[in-house]
């Protein structure tokens, strides 16, 4: 059973969306409907499902829906039409208490511009979740100083979020969302407003916390290589439509259509392709004649980065072997040459 | 937002004639012309405004008002005493103290309100010991003022917040609420201090109705308008960990709202303040009956002395909510770090 699932979903924002629903089901496009009704389409058909223990990342440019479709999941934003299922069961048909229950226990979110409690210490920030639950003062700050601590921010805790630095106050942010022990993880572009650098180290801390405790995140952004780099899956949104779900590489590799062919020109394919999505099988290897040469091995999970400066110098064959020492399959200069190039 | 004109115009249409008929049946009839078809033959009445023109509001409004008084005065002479009581007790109380004991008890009260600042402090306590300088018989009528305005400002806070609160949640219940709100501060202010003689009678009480009038509006616009600013990507992540209503506004949106709130009372309490010398020409006692006492001799030193005595009495009321506001500013907003 998937851990979250969103059938047929549609939203219009406006002031009468139950009225312009059944021109959407029809198929008219988010511009006439605007130009019509003057009602605005946030999501128009969205299916998905996301596993336990996944990240799954939305990608779209801004204006695209991604933001809505997160709000849905946690209901800050109801659907107009659609279902939306956690654990199976449908939050729609929850009353306030369960919705409040239900944020309370099974879901956080991590904000774009952090979405801090500028009067609260970071301490305080942090134990937010704890004191909404009702947790007794020692146990929050219990669970609260190990947080910090697990982000690296110890001696900081009594600190006003105003008084630290924009990854640092994401990183209380992070630590805030984590301290309630949620099953699952909301992450609203939470990287996108931090400078390059240190988004590069929050995204590599996300992933070492994602190594321990097999979250199930849900992670929005307009980076590509943000998503390559974080994602299971991927969805792709355009216009409140989702055009393409897939893993990293088959989005590289076969986007399927022209929105994600142009979002994904641009990317550094030897960094995001692994040596098994383009080796050859070793019957067709062979029956296309072996390569002179000597081979090397390489583990079916390496991204090409990691092997192509091996191949050039050597002029080698790469033998990809599992992680039982299998041999898999072949990569030859051909392979290479055809996966890194952008048509 | 498309208005629907097609409901809105024949209902505009329909109220005009109403108005129009009922003016009419109810003018005088000497002021009628005799036969519509008058209208049309002599057209002097496109020149001046005609007399029968006139839409009868006053009757209705003195019958509402004599039937107030007759069918609920019980209930406005309860307010009456509780007012007077409160107002009364508190004002026998602090003019029964010494009075270097009170300017010590303002003093010390400044400087912990104000955050331990001292330049506050001192203007203050120089302020509240030259009223008293200034004329001896101030220094009581000083007091009975203050006391009218804080039971005054009280329930502006008591009834205003929650008023401000709810207008900030429900956007048509402000839409209702603000032409309320003008009235309260645009009517000329002698159109309820008189009626408030007729219900309360003379004294303080019409004083402190007047001053929750003509004060709260300020503040309840500045509650909606403090809580409507608390930055939507923080009420949002109250919401995302499933804080209740009750919990987002206790610890997050009141909280954030206070430097606003505070704004507010401040501006309720000058507002008082000025209330106050004009209520002094219904009978209330303060220091408002010297200035209207030097006036009305045309002493304009007396006059000025006593307004003087009013601005110290102001800038007492300012610097101490201000220097609140200011300490809660900085407890939510801290500039400085602090040592680790």
């Amino acid at each position: 059973m998937p851990k979250i699932e969103l059938k047929n979903v549609y939203k219009i924002f406006g002031e009468d969306p139950n009225s312009v629903l059944p021109l959407v089901q029809k198929g008219a496009t988010k511009e006439e409907i605007l130009e019509d009704t003057y009602h605005t389409v946030g999501l128009d058909n969205v299916s998905l499902s996301i596993e336990e223990g996944e990240t799954f990342v939305c990608m779209g440019l801004s204006g695209s829906g991604k933001s809505t479709l997160i709000r849905h999941i946690n209901r800050l934003i109801d659907p107009t039409e659609g279902e939306v299922l956690v654990d199976g069961v449908n939050v729609l048909e929850f009353n306030e208490k369960e919705l409040l229950e239900l944020r309370r226990h099974e879901m956080s979110m991590v904000f774009q511009r952090f979405g801090l409690f500028p009067h609260k210490t970071v301490m305080e920030n942090v134990a937010y979740g704890l004191e909404v639950q009702g947790k007794p003062m020692e146990d929050r700050s219990h669970i609260a100083g190990e947080q910090i601590k697990a982000v690296g921010l110890n001696g900081f805790e009594h600190q006003y979020p105003s008084q630290l630095s924009g990854g640092m106050q994401q990183r209380v942010g992070l630590a805030r969302a984590l301290a309630t022990n949620p099953g699952i993880l909301l992450m609203d572009e939470a990287f996108s407003a931090l400078d390059p650098l240190i988004r590069n180290d929050m995204q590599d801390q996300l992933l070492e916390l994602q190594s321990k405790l097999h979250k199930t995140i849900v992670f929005i952004t307009h980076d590509l290589d943000e998503s390559l780099k974080l994602g299971d899956h991927i969805g792709i949104l355009n216009g409140g439509k989702l055009v393409q779900v897939g893993k990293p590489e088959e989005i590289i590799m076969n986007p399927a259509h022209d929105y994600v062919a142009a979002f994904v020109k641009d990317v550094n394919r030897a960094k995001v392709l692994r040596a098994k999505t383009i080796m050859l099988s070793p019957e067709k290897y062979t029956s296309n004649g072996k390569g002179s040469g000597e081979t090397h091995k390489v583990l079916e999970n390496s991204f090409i980065e990691e092997f192509l400066p091996l191949v050039l110098e050597k002029r080698s064959v790469v033998e990809v072997i599992d992680k039982d020492g299998n041999t898999m399959g072949f990569i030859t200069e051909k392979e290479l040459a055809q996966s890194l190039s952008k048509t | 937002m498309k208005t629907n004109w097609k409901y809105w115009v024949p209902i505009c249409f329909v109220a005009f004639w109403g108005l129009i008929i009922i003016s009419y049946r109810y003018a005088k009839p000497r002021y009628k012309p005799e036969n519509i078809s008058d209208l049309l033959d002599d057209f002097s009445w496109l020149i001046n405004w005609p007399k029968w023109l006139d839409f009868p509001l006053m009757q209705p409004l003195n019958a509402g008002f004599d039937w107030l008084i007759t069918e609920y005065g019980m209930f406005f002479d309860g307010i009456n005493n509780l007012l007077l009581g409160l107002y009364t007790t508190m004002k026998d109380a602090v003019v029964g103290l010494p009075w270097p004991l009170v300017v010590v008890l303002v003093i010390v009260m400044t400087y912990f309100v104000s955050g331990k600042k001292m330049g506050t402090t001192i203007m203050v306590g120089f302020c509240t010991f030259f009223i008293g300088f200034l004329s001896p018989r101030y220094w009581d009528k000083a007091i009975m003022t203050t006391c009218i305005v804080l039971i005054g400002i009280f329930l502006c806070l008591v009834i205003g917040i929650p008023i401000g609160i709810a207008m900030a949640r429900k956007p048509k219940f402000r839409k209702t609420l603000l032409p309320l709100l003008d009235l309260m501060q645009t009517i000329p202010s002698f159109c309820y201090l008189i009626p408030g003689i007729l219900l309360f009678g003379l004294g303080a009480v019409p004083a402190i109705i007047a001053i929750f009038v003509y004060a709260a509006p300020p503040l309840i616009r500045l509650t909606d308008l403090g809580i409507r600013l608390v930055d939507k990507e923080v009420v949002e992540a109250a919401d995302a960990f499933g804080a209740s209503k009750k919990q987002k506004l206790w610890g997050v949106q009141i909280p954030l709202a206070l430097p606003n709130i505070m704004q507010g009372v401040n501006q309720s309490v000058m507002m008082a303040l000025a209330m106050v010398v004009i209520a002094s020409m219904i009978g209330t006692r303060g220091i408002g009956d010297e200035v209207l006492l030097g006036l009305q001799q045309l002493n304009v030193g007396m006059a000025t002395e006593a307004g003087i005595a009013i601005v110290l009495l102001a800038i007492i009321f300012d610097r101490i909510t201000q220097s609140y506001g200011d300490k809660i500013q900085e407890r939510t907003m801290p500039k400085k770090l602090k040592k680790v």
